[in-house]
């Protein structure tokens, strides 16, 4: 029971990452996105919406990964040395742009200094959650080859192909588009409300283009993904919502309801998640010989779990109400800031 | 330089930033907040700004202790996975714990920072408060993982199995006590006096005297009163670790003979081959007396212990040797500044008074680092002190030493960007804060 309550934590913290993360990513890929001229309004806005939360959002990595490693310890163990690699230039995008996010609004002096960490920001926005995205499809590509004798096929090429690629190009754009909407319901004014939903539609274009690539490069590397995303009734429920969800963020946003189109945005990624992660459940990471780690298999002893659970409540008590409020009040105070304006 | 050399290089390195940013940003916001509470209860000017100020070193040094710890989080499995794999289980109680410290910490903050005249006044007071305790609750439960793999407990280590796991009982280990003590202690010192020396050094420049007095006095008094308690945990961590780990101990104290009427060995140059101390002050005795309370008794050598179980002797005591100095160097300092405090405060003015403690700005974190290195060096060659060798837990990847110049490259950078951005802080004192001083004499 309860290592179903520890999975269940584990994979909200994915999805408020995806969400919370994503949306904070999607702010500087936008930014990558924007003219020279027009970022300075896109910076500000930014920081305004996202600063007094940016920390708390990314939090929830930290307690994905404390989760595998204390309740999956195979999992983690696993991954940690045939993602190497792409773990370490995820590693070096959270560095970069955790900084680069922090110099940019508490450098006290302003000079050219600030192109500087602006750039890395951009960049860094960009490459964490494209990393992200390769190591996640990777896990489940079943390319991760513990029999290897040499080093591109052990620790290269598992991740370096066609398919963990795309799906990091549509989780750049998926952050893309969720900062985007995002966005658009915290500014006042009409011009930049509809720059933000341009750059929505143009991040929307681009992850279809990138789910075409997605579904004809797993197809060409024999990866079942066509059957995991519609063999199973789950799953295409997930979809049918995903789907709709799609549609009413964009009927919402042209009813100039763009709060409310935040809302079926998120049940979109949620539905998404639930599509992808459903079919492979128990398995977490699909091995090239045909193996694979299953999340029940592979939990640490019940001691453990159970402390691991009743930690994960308990800390949930005490984080989830104030999370809420800080969003609450910050949300509240900015709109009693817009309405004076 | 092969594999493991690079494995261990690249945790050292990591974890000799991270402590030093995580120290800062878990000290910085009690400095923060009884400069805060002076300012609601006073309503002087100067106190306001220095909250303002020290908040933002607040902002970028969580920032940077965040990331890091982010990145550490990683790597244990990225250079560690054997060691993960089998211990993740059994120490991971304080990390599941500390994510929700740490989370609290990261709301508190954005309360704080962004929430200046938004609030009512004492409740934004509170979140700044919030930001230090769990800030100190999270130092202390990761510090209770790392004092497991001193004192490892709460499993049974059968054939090669680890059996029975008991999380709470691995969690409060024999040695989490007197470490996260003394690690505590360590953080306030070394940033109260790194601080403090900070803005002695702008008194002495005669910029914004009055907004760097306030700074100094709240810093300074943190680190006296560190200073002075630091002894009396160090020594009960001593005495722990005689007991718990005597080849560490041995290790400190360049011990090679098991003997009574040990004396404590002060400074020397270890010679392993001949297994003695050459130009040391030898205090007869003394290290019996101090472990055991009794000169007569025995302390256990690294005779004792098998050669493929020592530590390396010269390093462990040579970074003994130094955090014992510093820490003695500290407490004498802090008596001076306690005398200026309480009697001579003419002396606060005077450049000797304030250049004594610019040069004693960096010691408290040479001290940290010097205390890191006999704790980990001293545990060598064993990651879980006695049940696994850190050979054996090392990564199967080949090519670490990329991965240790790609670390190393980033955190110099990151490092001398931060000393740069806090000189631009300090830069930027009088232009943001350049009011006509209203309290002069503060």
């Amino acid at each position: 029971m309860m290592l179903y309550i520890v999975i269940a934590f584990l994979w909200w913290s994915i999805l408020l990452y995806l969400l919370m993360g994503g949306a904070d990513y999607g702010a500087g890929i936008l930014e990558l996105l924007t003219r020279e001229g027009n970022r300075a309004g896109l910076k500000k806005t930014a920081y305004r919406a996202i600063g007094p939360i940016w920390e708390a959002n990314h939090m929830w990595l930290i307690i994905a990964v404390v989760i595998i490693f204390v309740g999956f310890p195979d999992v983690y163990s696993l991954v940690s040395v045939h993602l190497h690699i792409p773990l370490t230039i995820m590693l070096m995008g959270i560095i970069a742009r955790g900084t680069a996010f922090t110099f940019r609004n508490y450098d006290a002096v302003h000079d050219s200094w600030h192109r500087l960490y602006d750039r890395i920001y951009m960049y860094s926005s960009f490459i964490t959650p494209m990393f992200l995205g390769i190591i996640a499809a990777t896990a489940i590509s079943g390319r991760i080859d513990t029999d290897a004798t040499d080093f591109p096929s052990g620790y290269i090429l598992n991740w370096f192909n066609w398919f963990p690629l795309s799906v990091g190009l549509f989780t750049v754009c998926l952050c893309g588009s969720l900062a985007a909407i995002f966005l658009a319901g915290e500014v006042p004014g009409s011009d930049e409300k509809w720059r933000f939903i341009r750059k929505a539609k143009q991040m929307n274009g681009l992850a279809t283009l990138f789910m075409v690539l997605l579904f004809v490069s797993a197809s060409l590397q024999g990866i079942p993904l066509f059957r995991w995303l519609f063999g199973n009734v789950i799953s295409l429920i997930a979809d049918v919502i995903a789907a709709a969800s799609l549609a009413m963020t964009w009927y919402m946003i042209y009813q100039s309801r763009v709060k409310t189109s935040r809302f079926y945005a998120g049940l979109m990624v949620m539905s998404l998640l639930i599509s992808v992660s459903y079919p492979h459940f128990p398995n977490i990471v699909l091995l090239k010989n045909g193996g694979s780690l299953s999340i029940l298999d592979h939990a640490a002893p019940s001691a453990t779990i159970n402390a691991l659970g009743i930690a994960l409540l308990a800390g949930s008590v005490f984080i989830l109400p104030a999370l809420v409020y800080l969003i609450w009040s910050f949300a509240k105070k900015r709109s009693v800031v817009d309405e004076d304006h | 330089m092969d594999d493991f050399l690079a494995a261990r290089s690249q945790m050292a390195l990591s974890l000799g930033f991270h402590i030093i940013f995580s120290c800062i940003g878990m000290v910085m916001p009690f400095f923060m907040a009884v400069s805060h509470y002076l300012w609601l209860r006073t309503g002087n000017e100067n106190y306001k700004n220095v909250t303002k100020a020290w908040s933002k070193g607040v902002a970028i040094f969580f920032a940077t202790g965040a990331v890091s710890g982010t990145v550490l989080s990683f790597e244990l499995g990225l250079l560690w996975p054997t060691f993960m794999k089998h211990a993740g289980p059994i120490f991971g109680m304080p990390f599941s714990l500390e994510g929700t410290a740490f989370f609290i910490e990261a709301i508190a903050l954005g309360f704080y920072l962004y929430g200046w005249d938004k609030f009512n006044r004492w409740f934004h007071w509170l979140t700044g408060v919030m930001v230090g305790i769990t800030g100190i609750a999270s130092g202390i439960l990761v510090v209770a993982a790392n004092s497991w793999m001193n004192s490892p407990s709460g499993f049974d280590f059968v054939n090669g199995q680890y059996l029975n796991i008991d999380p709470m009982k691995a969690m409060f280990n024999q040695g989490w006590f007197s470490q996260a003590l003394h690690m505590c202690i360590a953080a306030f010192a070394a940033t109260g006096f790194a601080v403090a020396g900070i803005h002695a050094l702008m008194m002495l420049r005669k910029q914004n005297v009055g907004f760097h007095k306030a700074s100094f006095k709240i810093s300074a008094v943190f680190a006296i009163v560190a200073a002075f308690l630091q002894p009396l945990s160090g020594d009960i961590s001593a005495k722990f670790v005689a007991k718990s780990q005597p080849a560490k101990l041995a290790a400190m104290e360049a011990h090679f003979k098991t003997d009574t009427h040990v004396p404590l060995i002060i400074g020397g140059i270890p010679d392993t081959k001949k297994q003695e101390v050459n130009y040391a002050i030898k205090l007869p005795g003394v290290l019996s007396w101090m472990i055991t309370g009794d000169p007569a008794k025995p302390v256990t050598g690294l005779d004792r212990i098998l050669v493929k179980d020592q530590p390396p002797v010269a390093v462990t005591h040579y970074a003994f040797q130094i955090m014992v100095g510093l820490g003695m160097m500290m407490m004498a300092i802090g008596a001076i500044g306690l005398a200026a405090f309480f009697k001579w405060r003419q002396w606060l003015h005077q450049p000797w008074f304030l250049k004594l403690f610019i040069a004693a700005t960096p010691a408290g974190f040479i001290a940290v680092e010097a205390g890191w290195t006999v704790t980990e060096v001293g545990r060598q060659p064993w990651i879980i002190n006695g049940v696994m060798r850190t050979a054996d837990a090392v990564t199967p990847m080949p090519g670490i030493q990329y991965s240790f110049y790609l670390f190393t490259a980033v955190y110099v950078t990151l490092s001398i960007v931060v000393v740069f951005l806090l000189k631009r802080q300090i830069q930027m004192v009088p232009v943001i804060y350049d009011k006509p001083q209203l309290n002069p004499a503060l």
